[in-house]
């Protein structure tokens, strides 16, 4: 076994220290952690990640005092919570706003990671961990949404454990085995209270705990993408660590501070001033208790499940809706072996690869607004076009992986062919006129997109040069 | 680059609301609700528990929570508000808001059973309510004579007509001819007066506001506190940024 360094605390510092690596983990990862010093506004959301599990953790604990995991006890044990127990309300509102706030900033975060290429340079698994976590999250949040037992909160789990059932063959037996029960009911709502107790308590924190220790066994990117520990050693605090680099704590510490106290400004203006966030964090319909025999007329997911739900709405047939929205979620693990481009930042990738990104953004929150709207023609086709997009990017990003020897021009055709033959093989119903006229006129919208992707590159050269990389970072 | 990227955002939504937007919702008049007024949230609850407990309960209210929250003494409330009976007995002021109305027999009665109205001002809104309950009109094929232009069908009868009297829809007829016909076309049903109540329209409009006013306080009781302890959360953060952000920037000093 190796030994541990030596140290020279003393007195009860000394004694645990001699007995347990307090001070020697500290250093590791707070106070001797070098991060790159030119850390931006995207990157306060991993802290601030860390700091919204902890209070949906704490919230939820105390809310677990007072519900009642029963079908004909939850609601009105959730009101309880909303009127005698004292401060309740607060509790309640925290958790509730803090569901939303958890996705918000882990959006950021993950956008952060795109747009700065942070998944690359030996941090494919850092990824992958913080994709799990992602999942763990949507799994979590699913499963307490429907804990007020509520319309929505009924209807939207009904609609989600029904996709099971279009899974060939063994969907019926799934889908009650999921329930526990033939009818989503008592026997459901028990297990997804204890799910959402095991996976946030249990499941998140452990993987959260891997991912950061993912992280600092490679070293945190930065928006230049420059490698700090490739680069010359030595700073104020010590010889051998990275010039551009400084500790953690305080310098990052003091900065989150900062970004914390913002952010509760944000986060405490919605708890207290408009908890519903105009229908989107606590949605209307879930102040009606769940009633099995009454279909809402228009059911949407909570936000941030909208613009998978728009991809499971695009494609019509259930099973292939159903493989089309997970494949929305899987295909981001695979991004850092769809980007083999060497450059990390958009900084210094060409233009069109910036075009791409933001538009991904776009259309994920195009996406997001569908997913809340009833269907119409007009609605039904821009969600399907968005969805093409969203899948149309990974193949537009691996193709920006090689500006320099890929053939824009013919990969333009090769991409859009495969929407007109989609089109043209599983959509075109020519009865429908007026889905056939949207048809037409929306595929605008893919035109527009892989042009401004890869013919703009193709024939405006500024659009495909790219930039030098620095050698150390910048600002 | 940067003009260009502007450019595209600005085409892409303009051309968003081009391919056609619409929706449709019933129109509901602003109710102006204020949950401050406390004389009319007095007044509301008790034309609540006179006109609406009878069948609608609030089963997740509090006598005394309402009395503390409206300036009402225990004992006020014990003595004009609470007209129900819990296993023989008066009910009591800490006991919830509830009626003798079983769901079996109110669904054999109505069709449906009067909803639990303890969130509705939370779930349709105070605008929906007040406007609601000012719609009811004569309608002969319904079984309890009236219809809402709000709620079509709906299984409540007009409890309030003594006081309001009877509305009756009117579909204004189309002049012959000129551009009034192409306007009119979309003209919608009005609500007439025909047989007068008990209250002047003036006065059946504040009594609505009053019910409504009620029902929105009692879907969020806490509301107001929560508002009044928010100013403060959001004062002590402002404070707490400034000092946050001067903190960061002596620590960043070192950083060059």
């Amino acid at each position: 076994m190796a030994e541990r360094p030596a140290h020279e605390y003393t007195g009860f510092l000394g004694w645990v220290e001699d007995r347990f690596p307090l001070m020697e983990t500290w250093n590791k990862h707070i106070a001797q952690y070098y991060a790159p010093k030119n850390f931006n506004f995207w990157y306060y959301f991993g802290s601030l990640a860390m700091l919204v599990l902890a209070i949906q953790i704490f919230s939820g604990l105390f809310l677990a005092f007072h519900y009642k995991p029963d079908a004909d006890l939850a609601f009105a044990s959730v009101e309880y919570i909303m009127r005698d127990v004292p401060g309740g309300w607060f509790i309640r509102y925290m958790h509730s706003t803090g569901a939303s706030a958890f996705f918000i900033v882990v959006y950021l975060h993950m956008f952060r990671a795109m747009i700065y290429g942070s998944y690359k340079g030996k941090r494919e698994l850092l990824w992958l961990i913080g994709m799990l976590i992602y999942v763990a999250l949507m799994a979590t949040a699913f499963m307490g949404y429907l804990l007020p037992w509520g319309q929505m909160s009924y209807w939207g789990a009904q609609v989600i454990i029904n996709l099971f059932n279009t899974v060939p063959y063994i969907g019926h037996d799934l889908s009650v085995w999921l329930r526990g029960d033939y009818v989503l009911g008592d026997a459901a709502l028990n297990r997804f209270f204890a799910l959402h107790f095991f996976v946030p308590v249990i499941v998140l924190p452990a993987l959260v705990f891997v991912h950061i220790v993912a992280l600092h066994a490679v070293g945190s990117n930065n928006p230049d993408g420059v490698e700090i520990k490739k680069g010359p050693k030595g700073n104020r605090w010590s010889p051998d660590a990275p010039s551009d680099g400084i500790p953690f704590h305080p310098y990052y510490t003091v900065k989150d501070v900062l970004g914390v106290a913002v952010f509760l400004l944000i986060f405490f203006s919605i708890v207290f001033f408009m908890p519903e966030m105009g229908g989107y964090f606590i949605e209307q319909p879930n102040f009606e208790p769940a009633n099995p025999l009454k279909t809402p007329l228009h059911i949407a997911p909570v936000w941030y499940f909208t613009p998978f739900y728009t991809v499971l709405r695009a494609v019509p047939d259930p099973w292939w809706g159903t493989v089309a929205m997970f494949a929305a979620i899987i295909v981001l693990f695979l991004l850092p072996w769809l980007d083999k481009n060497p450059i990390k930042s958009w900084r210094y990738r060409n233009p069109a690869h910036k075009i791409n990104l933001l538009l991904f953004a776009v259309v994920f929150l195009v996406l997001g607004w569908m997913g809340v709207e009833a269907v119409t023609t007009v609605y039904k086709e821009l969600g399907t076009r968005m969805t093409q997009i969203y899948f149309l990017f990974f193949a537009v990003l691996w193709l920006h992986s090689y500006p320099a020897k890929v053939n824009y021009k013919k990969w333009f055709g090769i991409l859009l062919g495969i929407v007109v033959v989609y089109d043209l093989v599983f959509r075109l119903n020519l009865e429908d006129g007026a889905a056939t006229t949207q048809m037409v006129l929306q595929f605008i919208w893919p035109v527009i997109y892989l042009a401004a992707t890869l013919l703009l590159p193709a024939f405006v050269p500024s659009f495909n040069q790219e930039k030098p990389v620095p050698e150390r970072v910048t600002g | 680059m940067k003009k260009f990227i502007t450019r595209l955002f600005l085409a892409l939504t303009l051309a968003v609301p081009a391919i056609g937007l619409a929706s449709e919702a019933v129109k509901v008049e602003k109710a102006n609700i204020d949950l401050h007024n406390k004389q009319s949230l007095q007044r509301g609850a008790k034309y609540f528990v006179n006109y609406c407990m009878g069948c609608h309960s609030l089963s997740m209210s509090r006598y005394n929570r309402v009395a503390a929250d409206l300036g009402l003494t225990p004992e006020q409330v014990q003595k004009n508000l609470i007209f129900t009976r819990t296993d023989g007995e008066l009910t009591k002021v800490g006991e919830l808001m509830k009626n003798g109305m079983t769901a079996k027999y109110g669904a054999e009665a109505f069709g449906n059973a009067p909803p639990d109205l303890s969130l509705e001002g939370r779930l349709r809104g105070g605008d929906w309510i007040y406007t609601f309950l000012k719609s009811f009109y004569k309608d002969p094929t319904r079984p309890l004579g009236v219809n809402n232009t709000v709620f079509a069908n709906v299984g409540m009868p007009h409890i309030l007509w003594e006081l309001q009297g009877m509305q009756e829809l009117q579909h204004e007829e189309a002049p012959a001819e000129g551009a009034h016909a192409a306007a009119n076309a979309h003209a919608e049903p009005k609500l007439v007066l025909s047989q007068p109540g008990k209250l002047s329209p003036t006065e059946y409009d504040r009594m609505v506001l009053d019910i409504t006013n009620f029902l929105v306080y009692v879907s969020e009781p806490g509301k107001l506190h929560r508002q009044a302890v928010g100013i403060w959360v959001v004062l002590f953060l402002l404070v707490f940024i400034v000092v946050a952000y001067f903190l960061k920037k002596e620590y960043w000093k070192d950083v060059h």
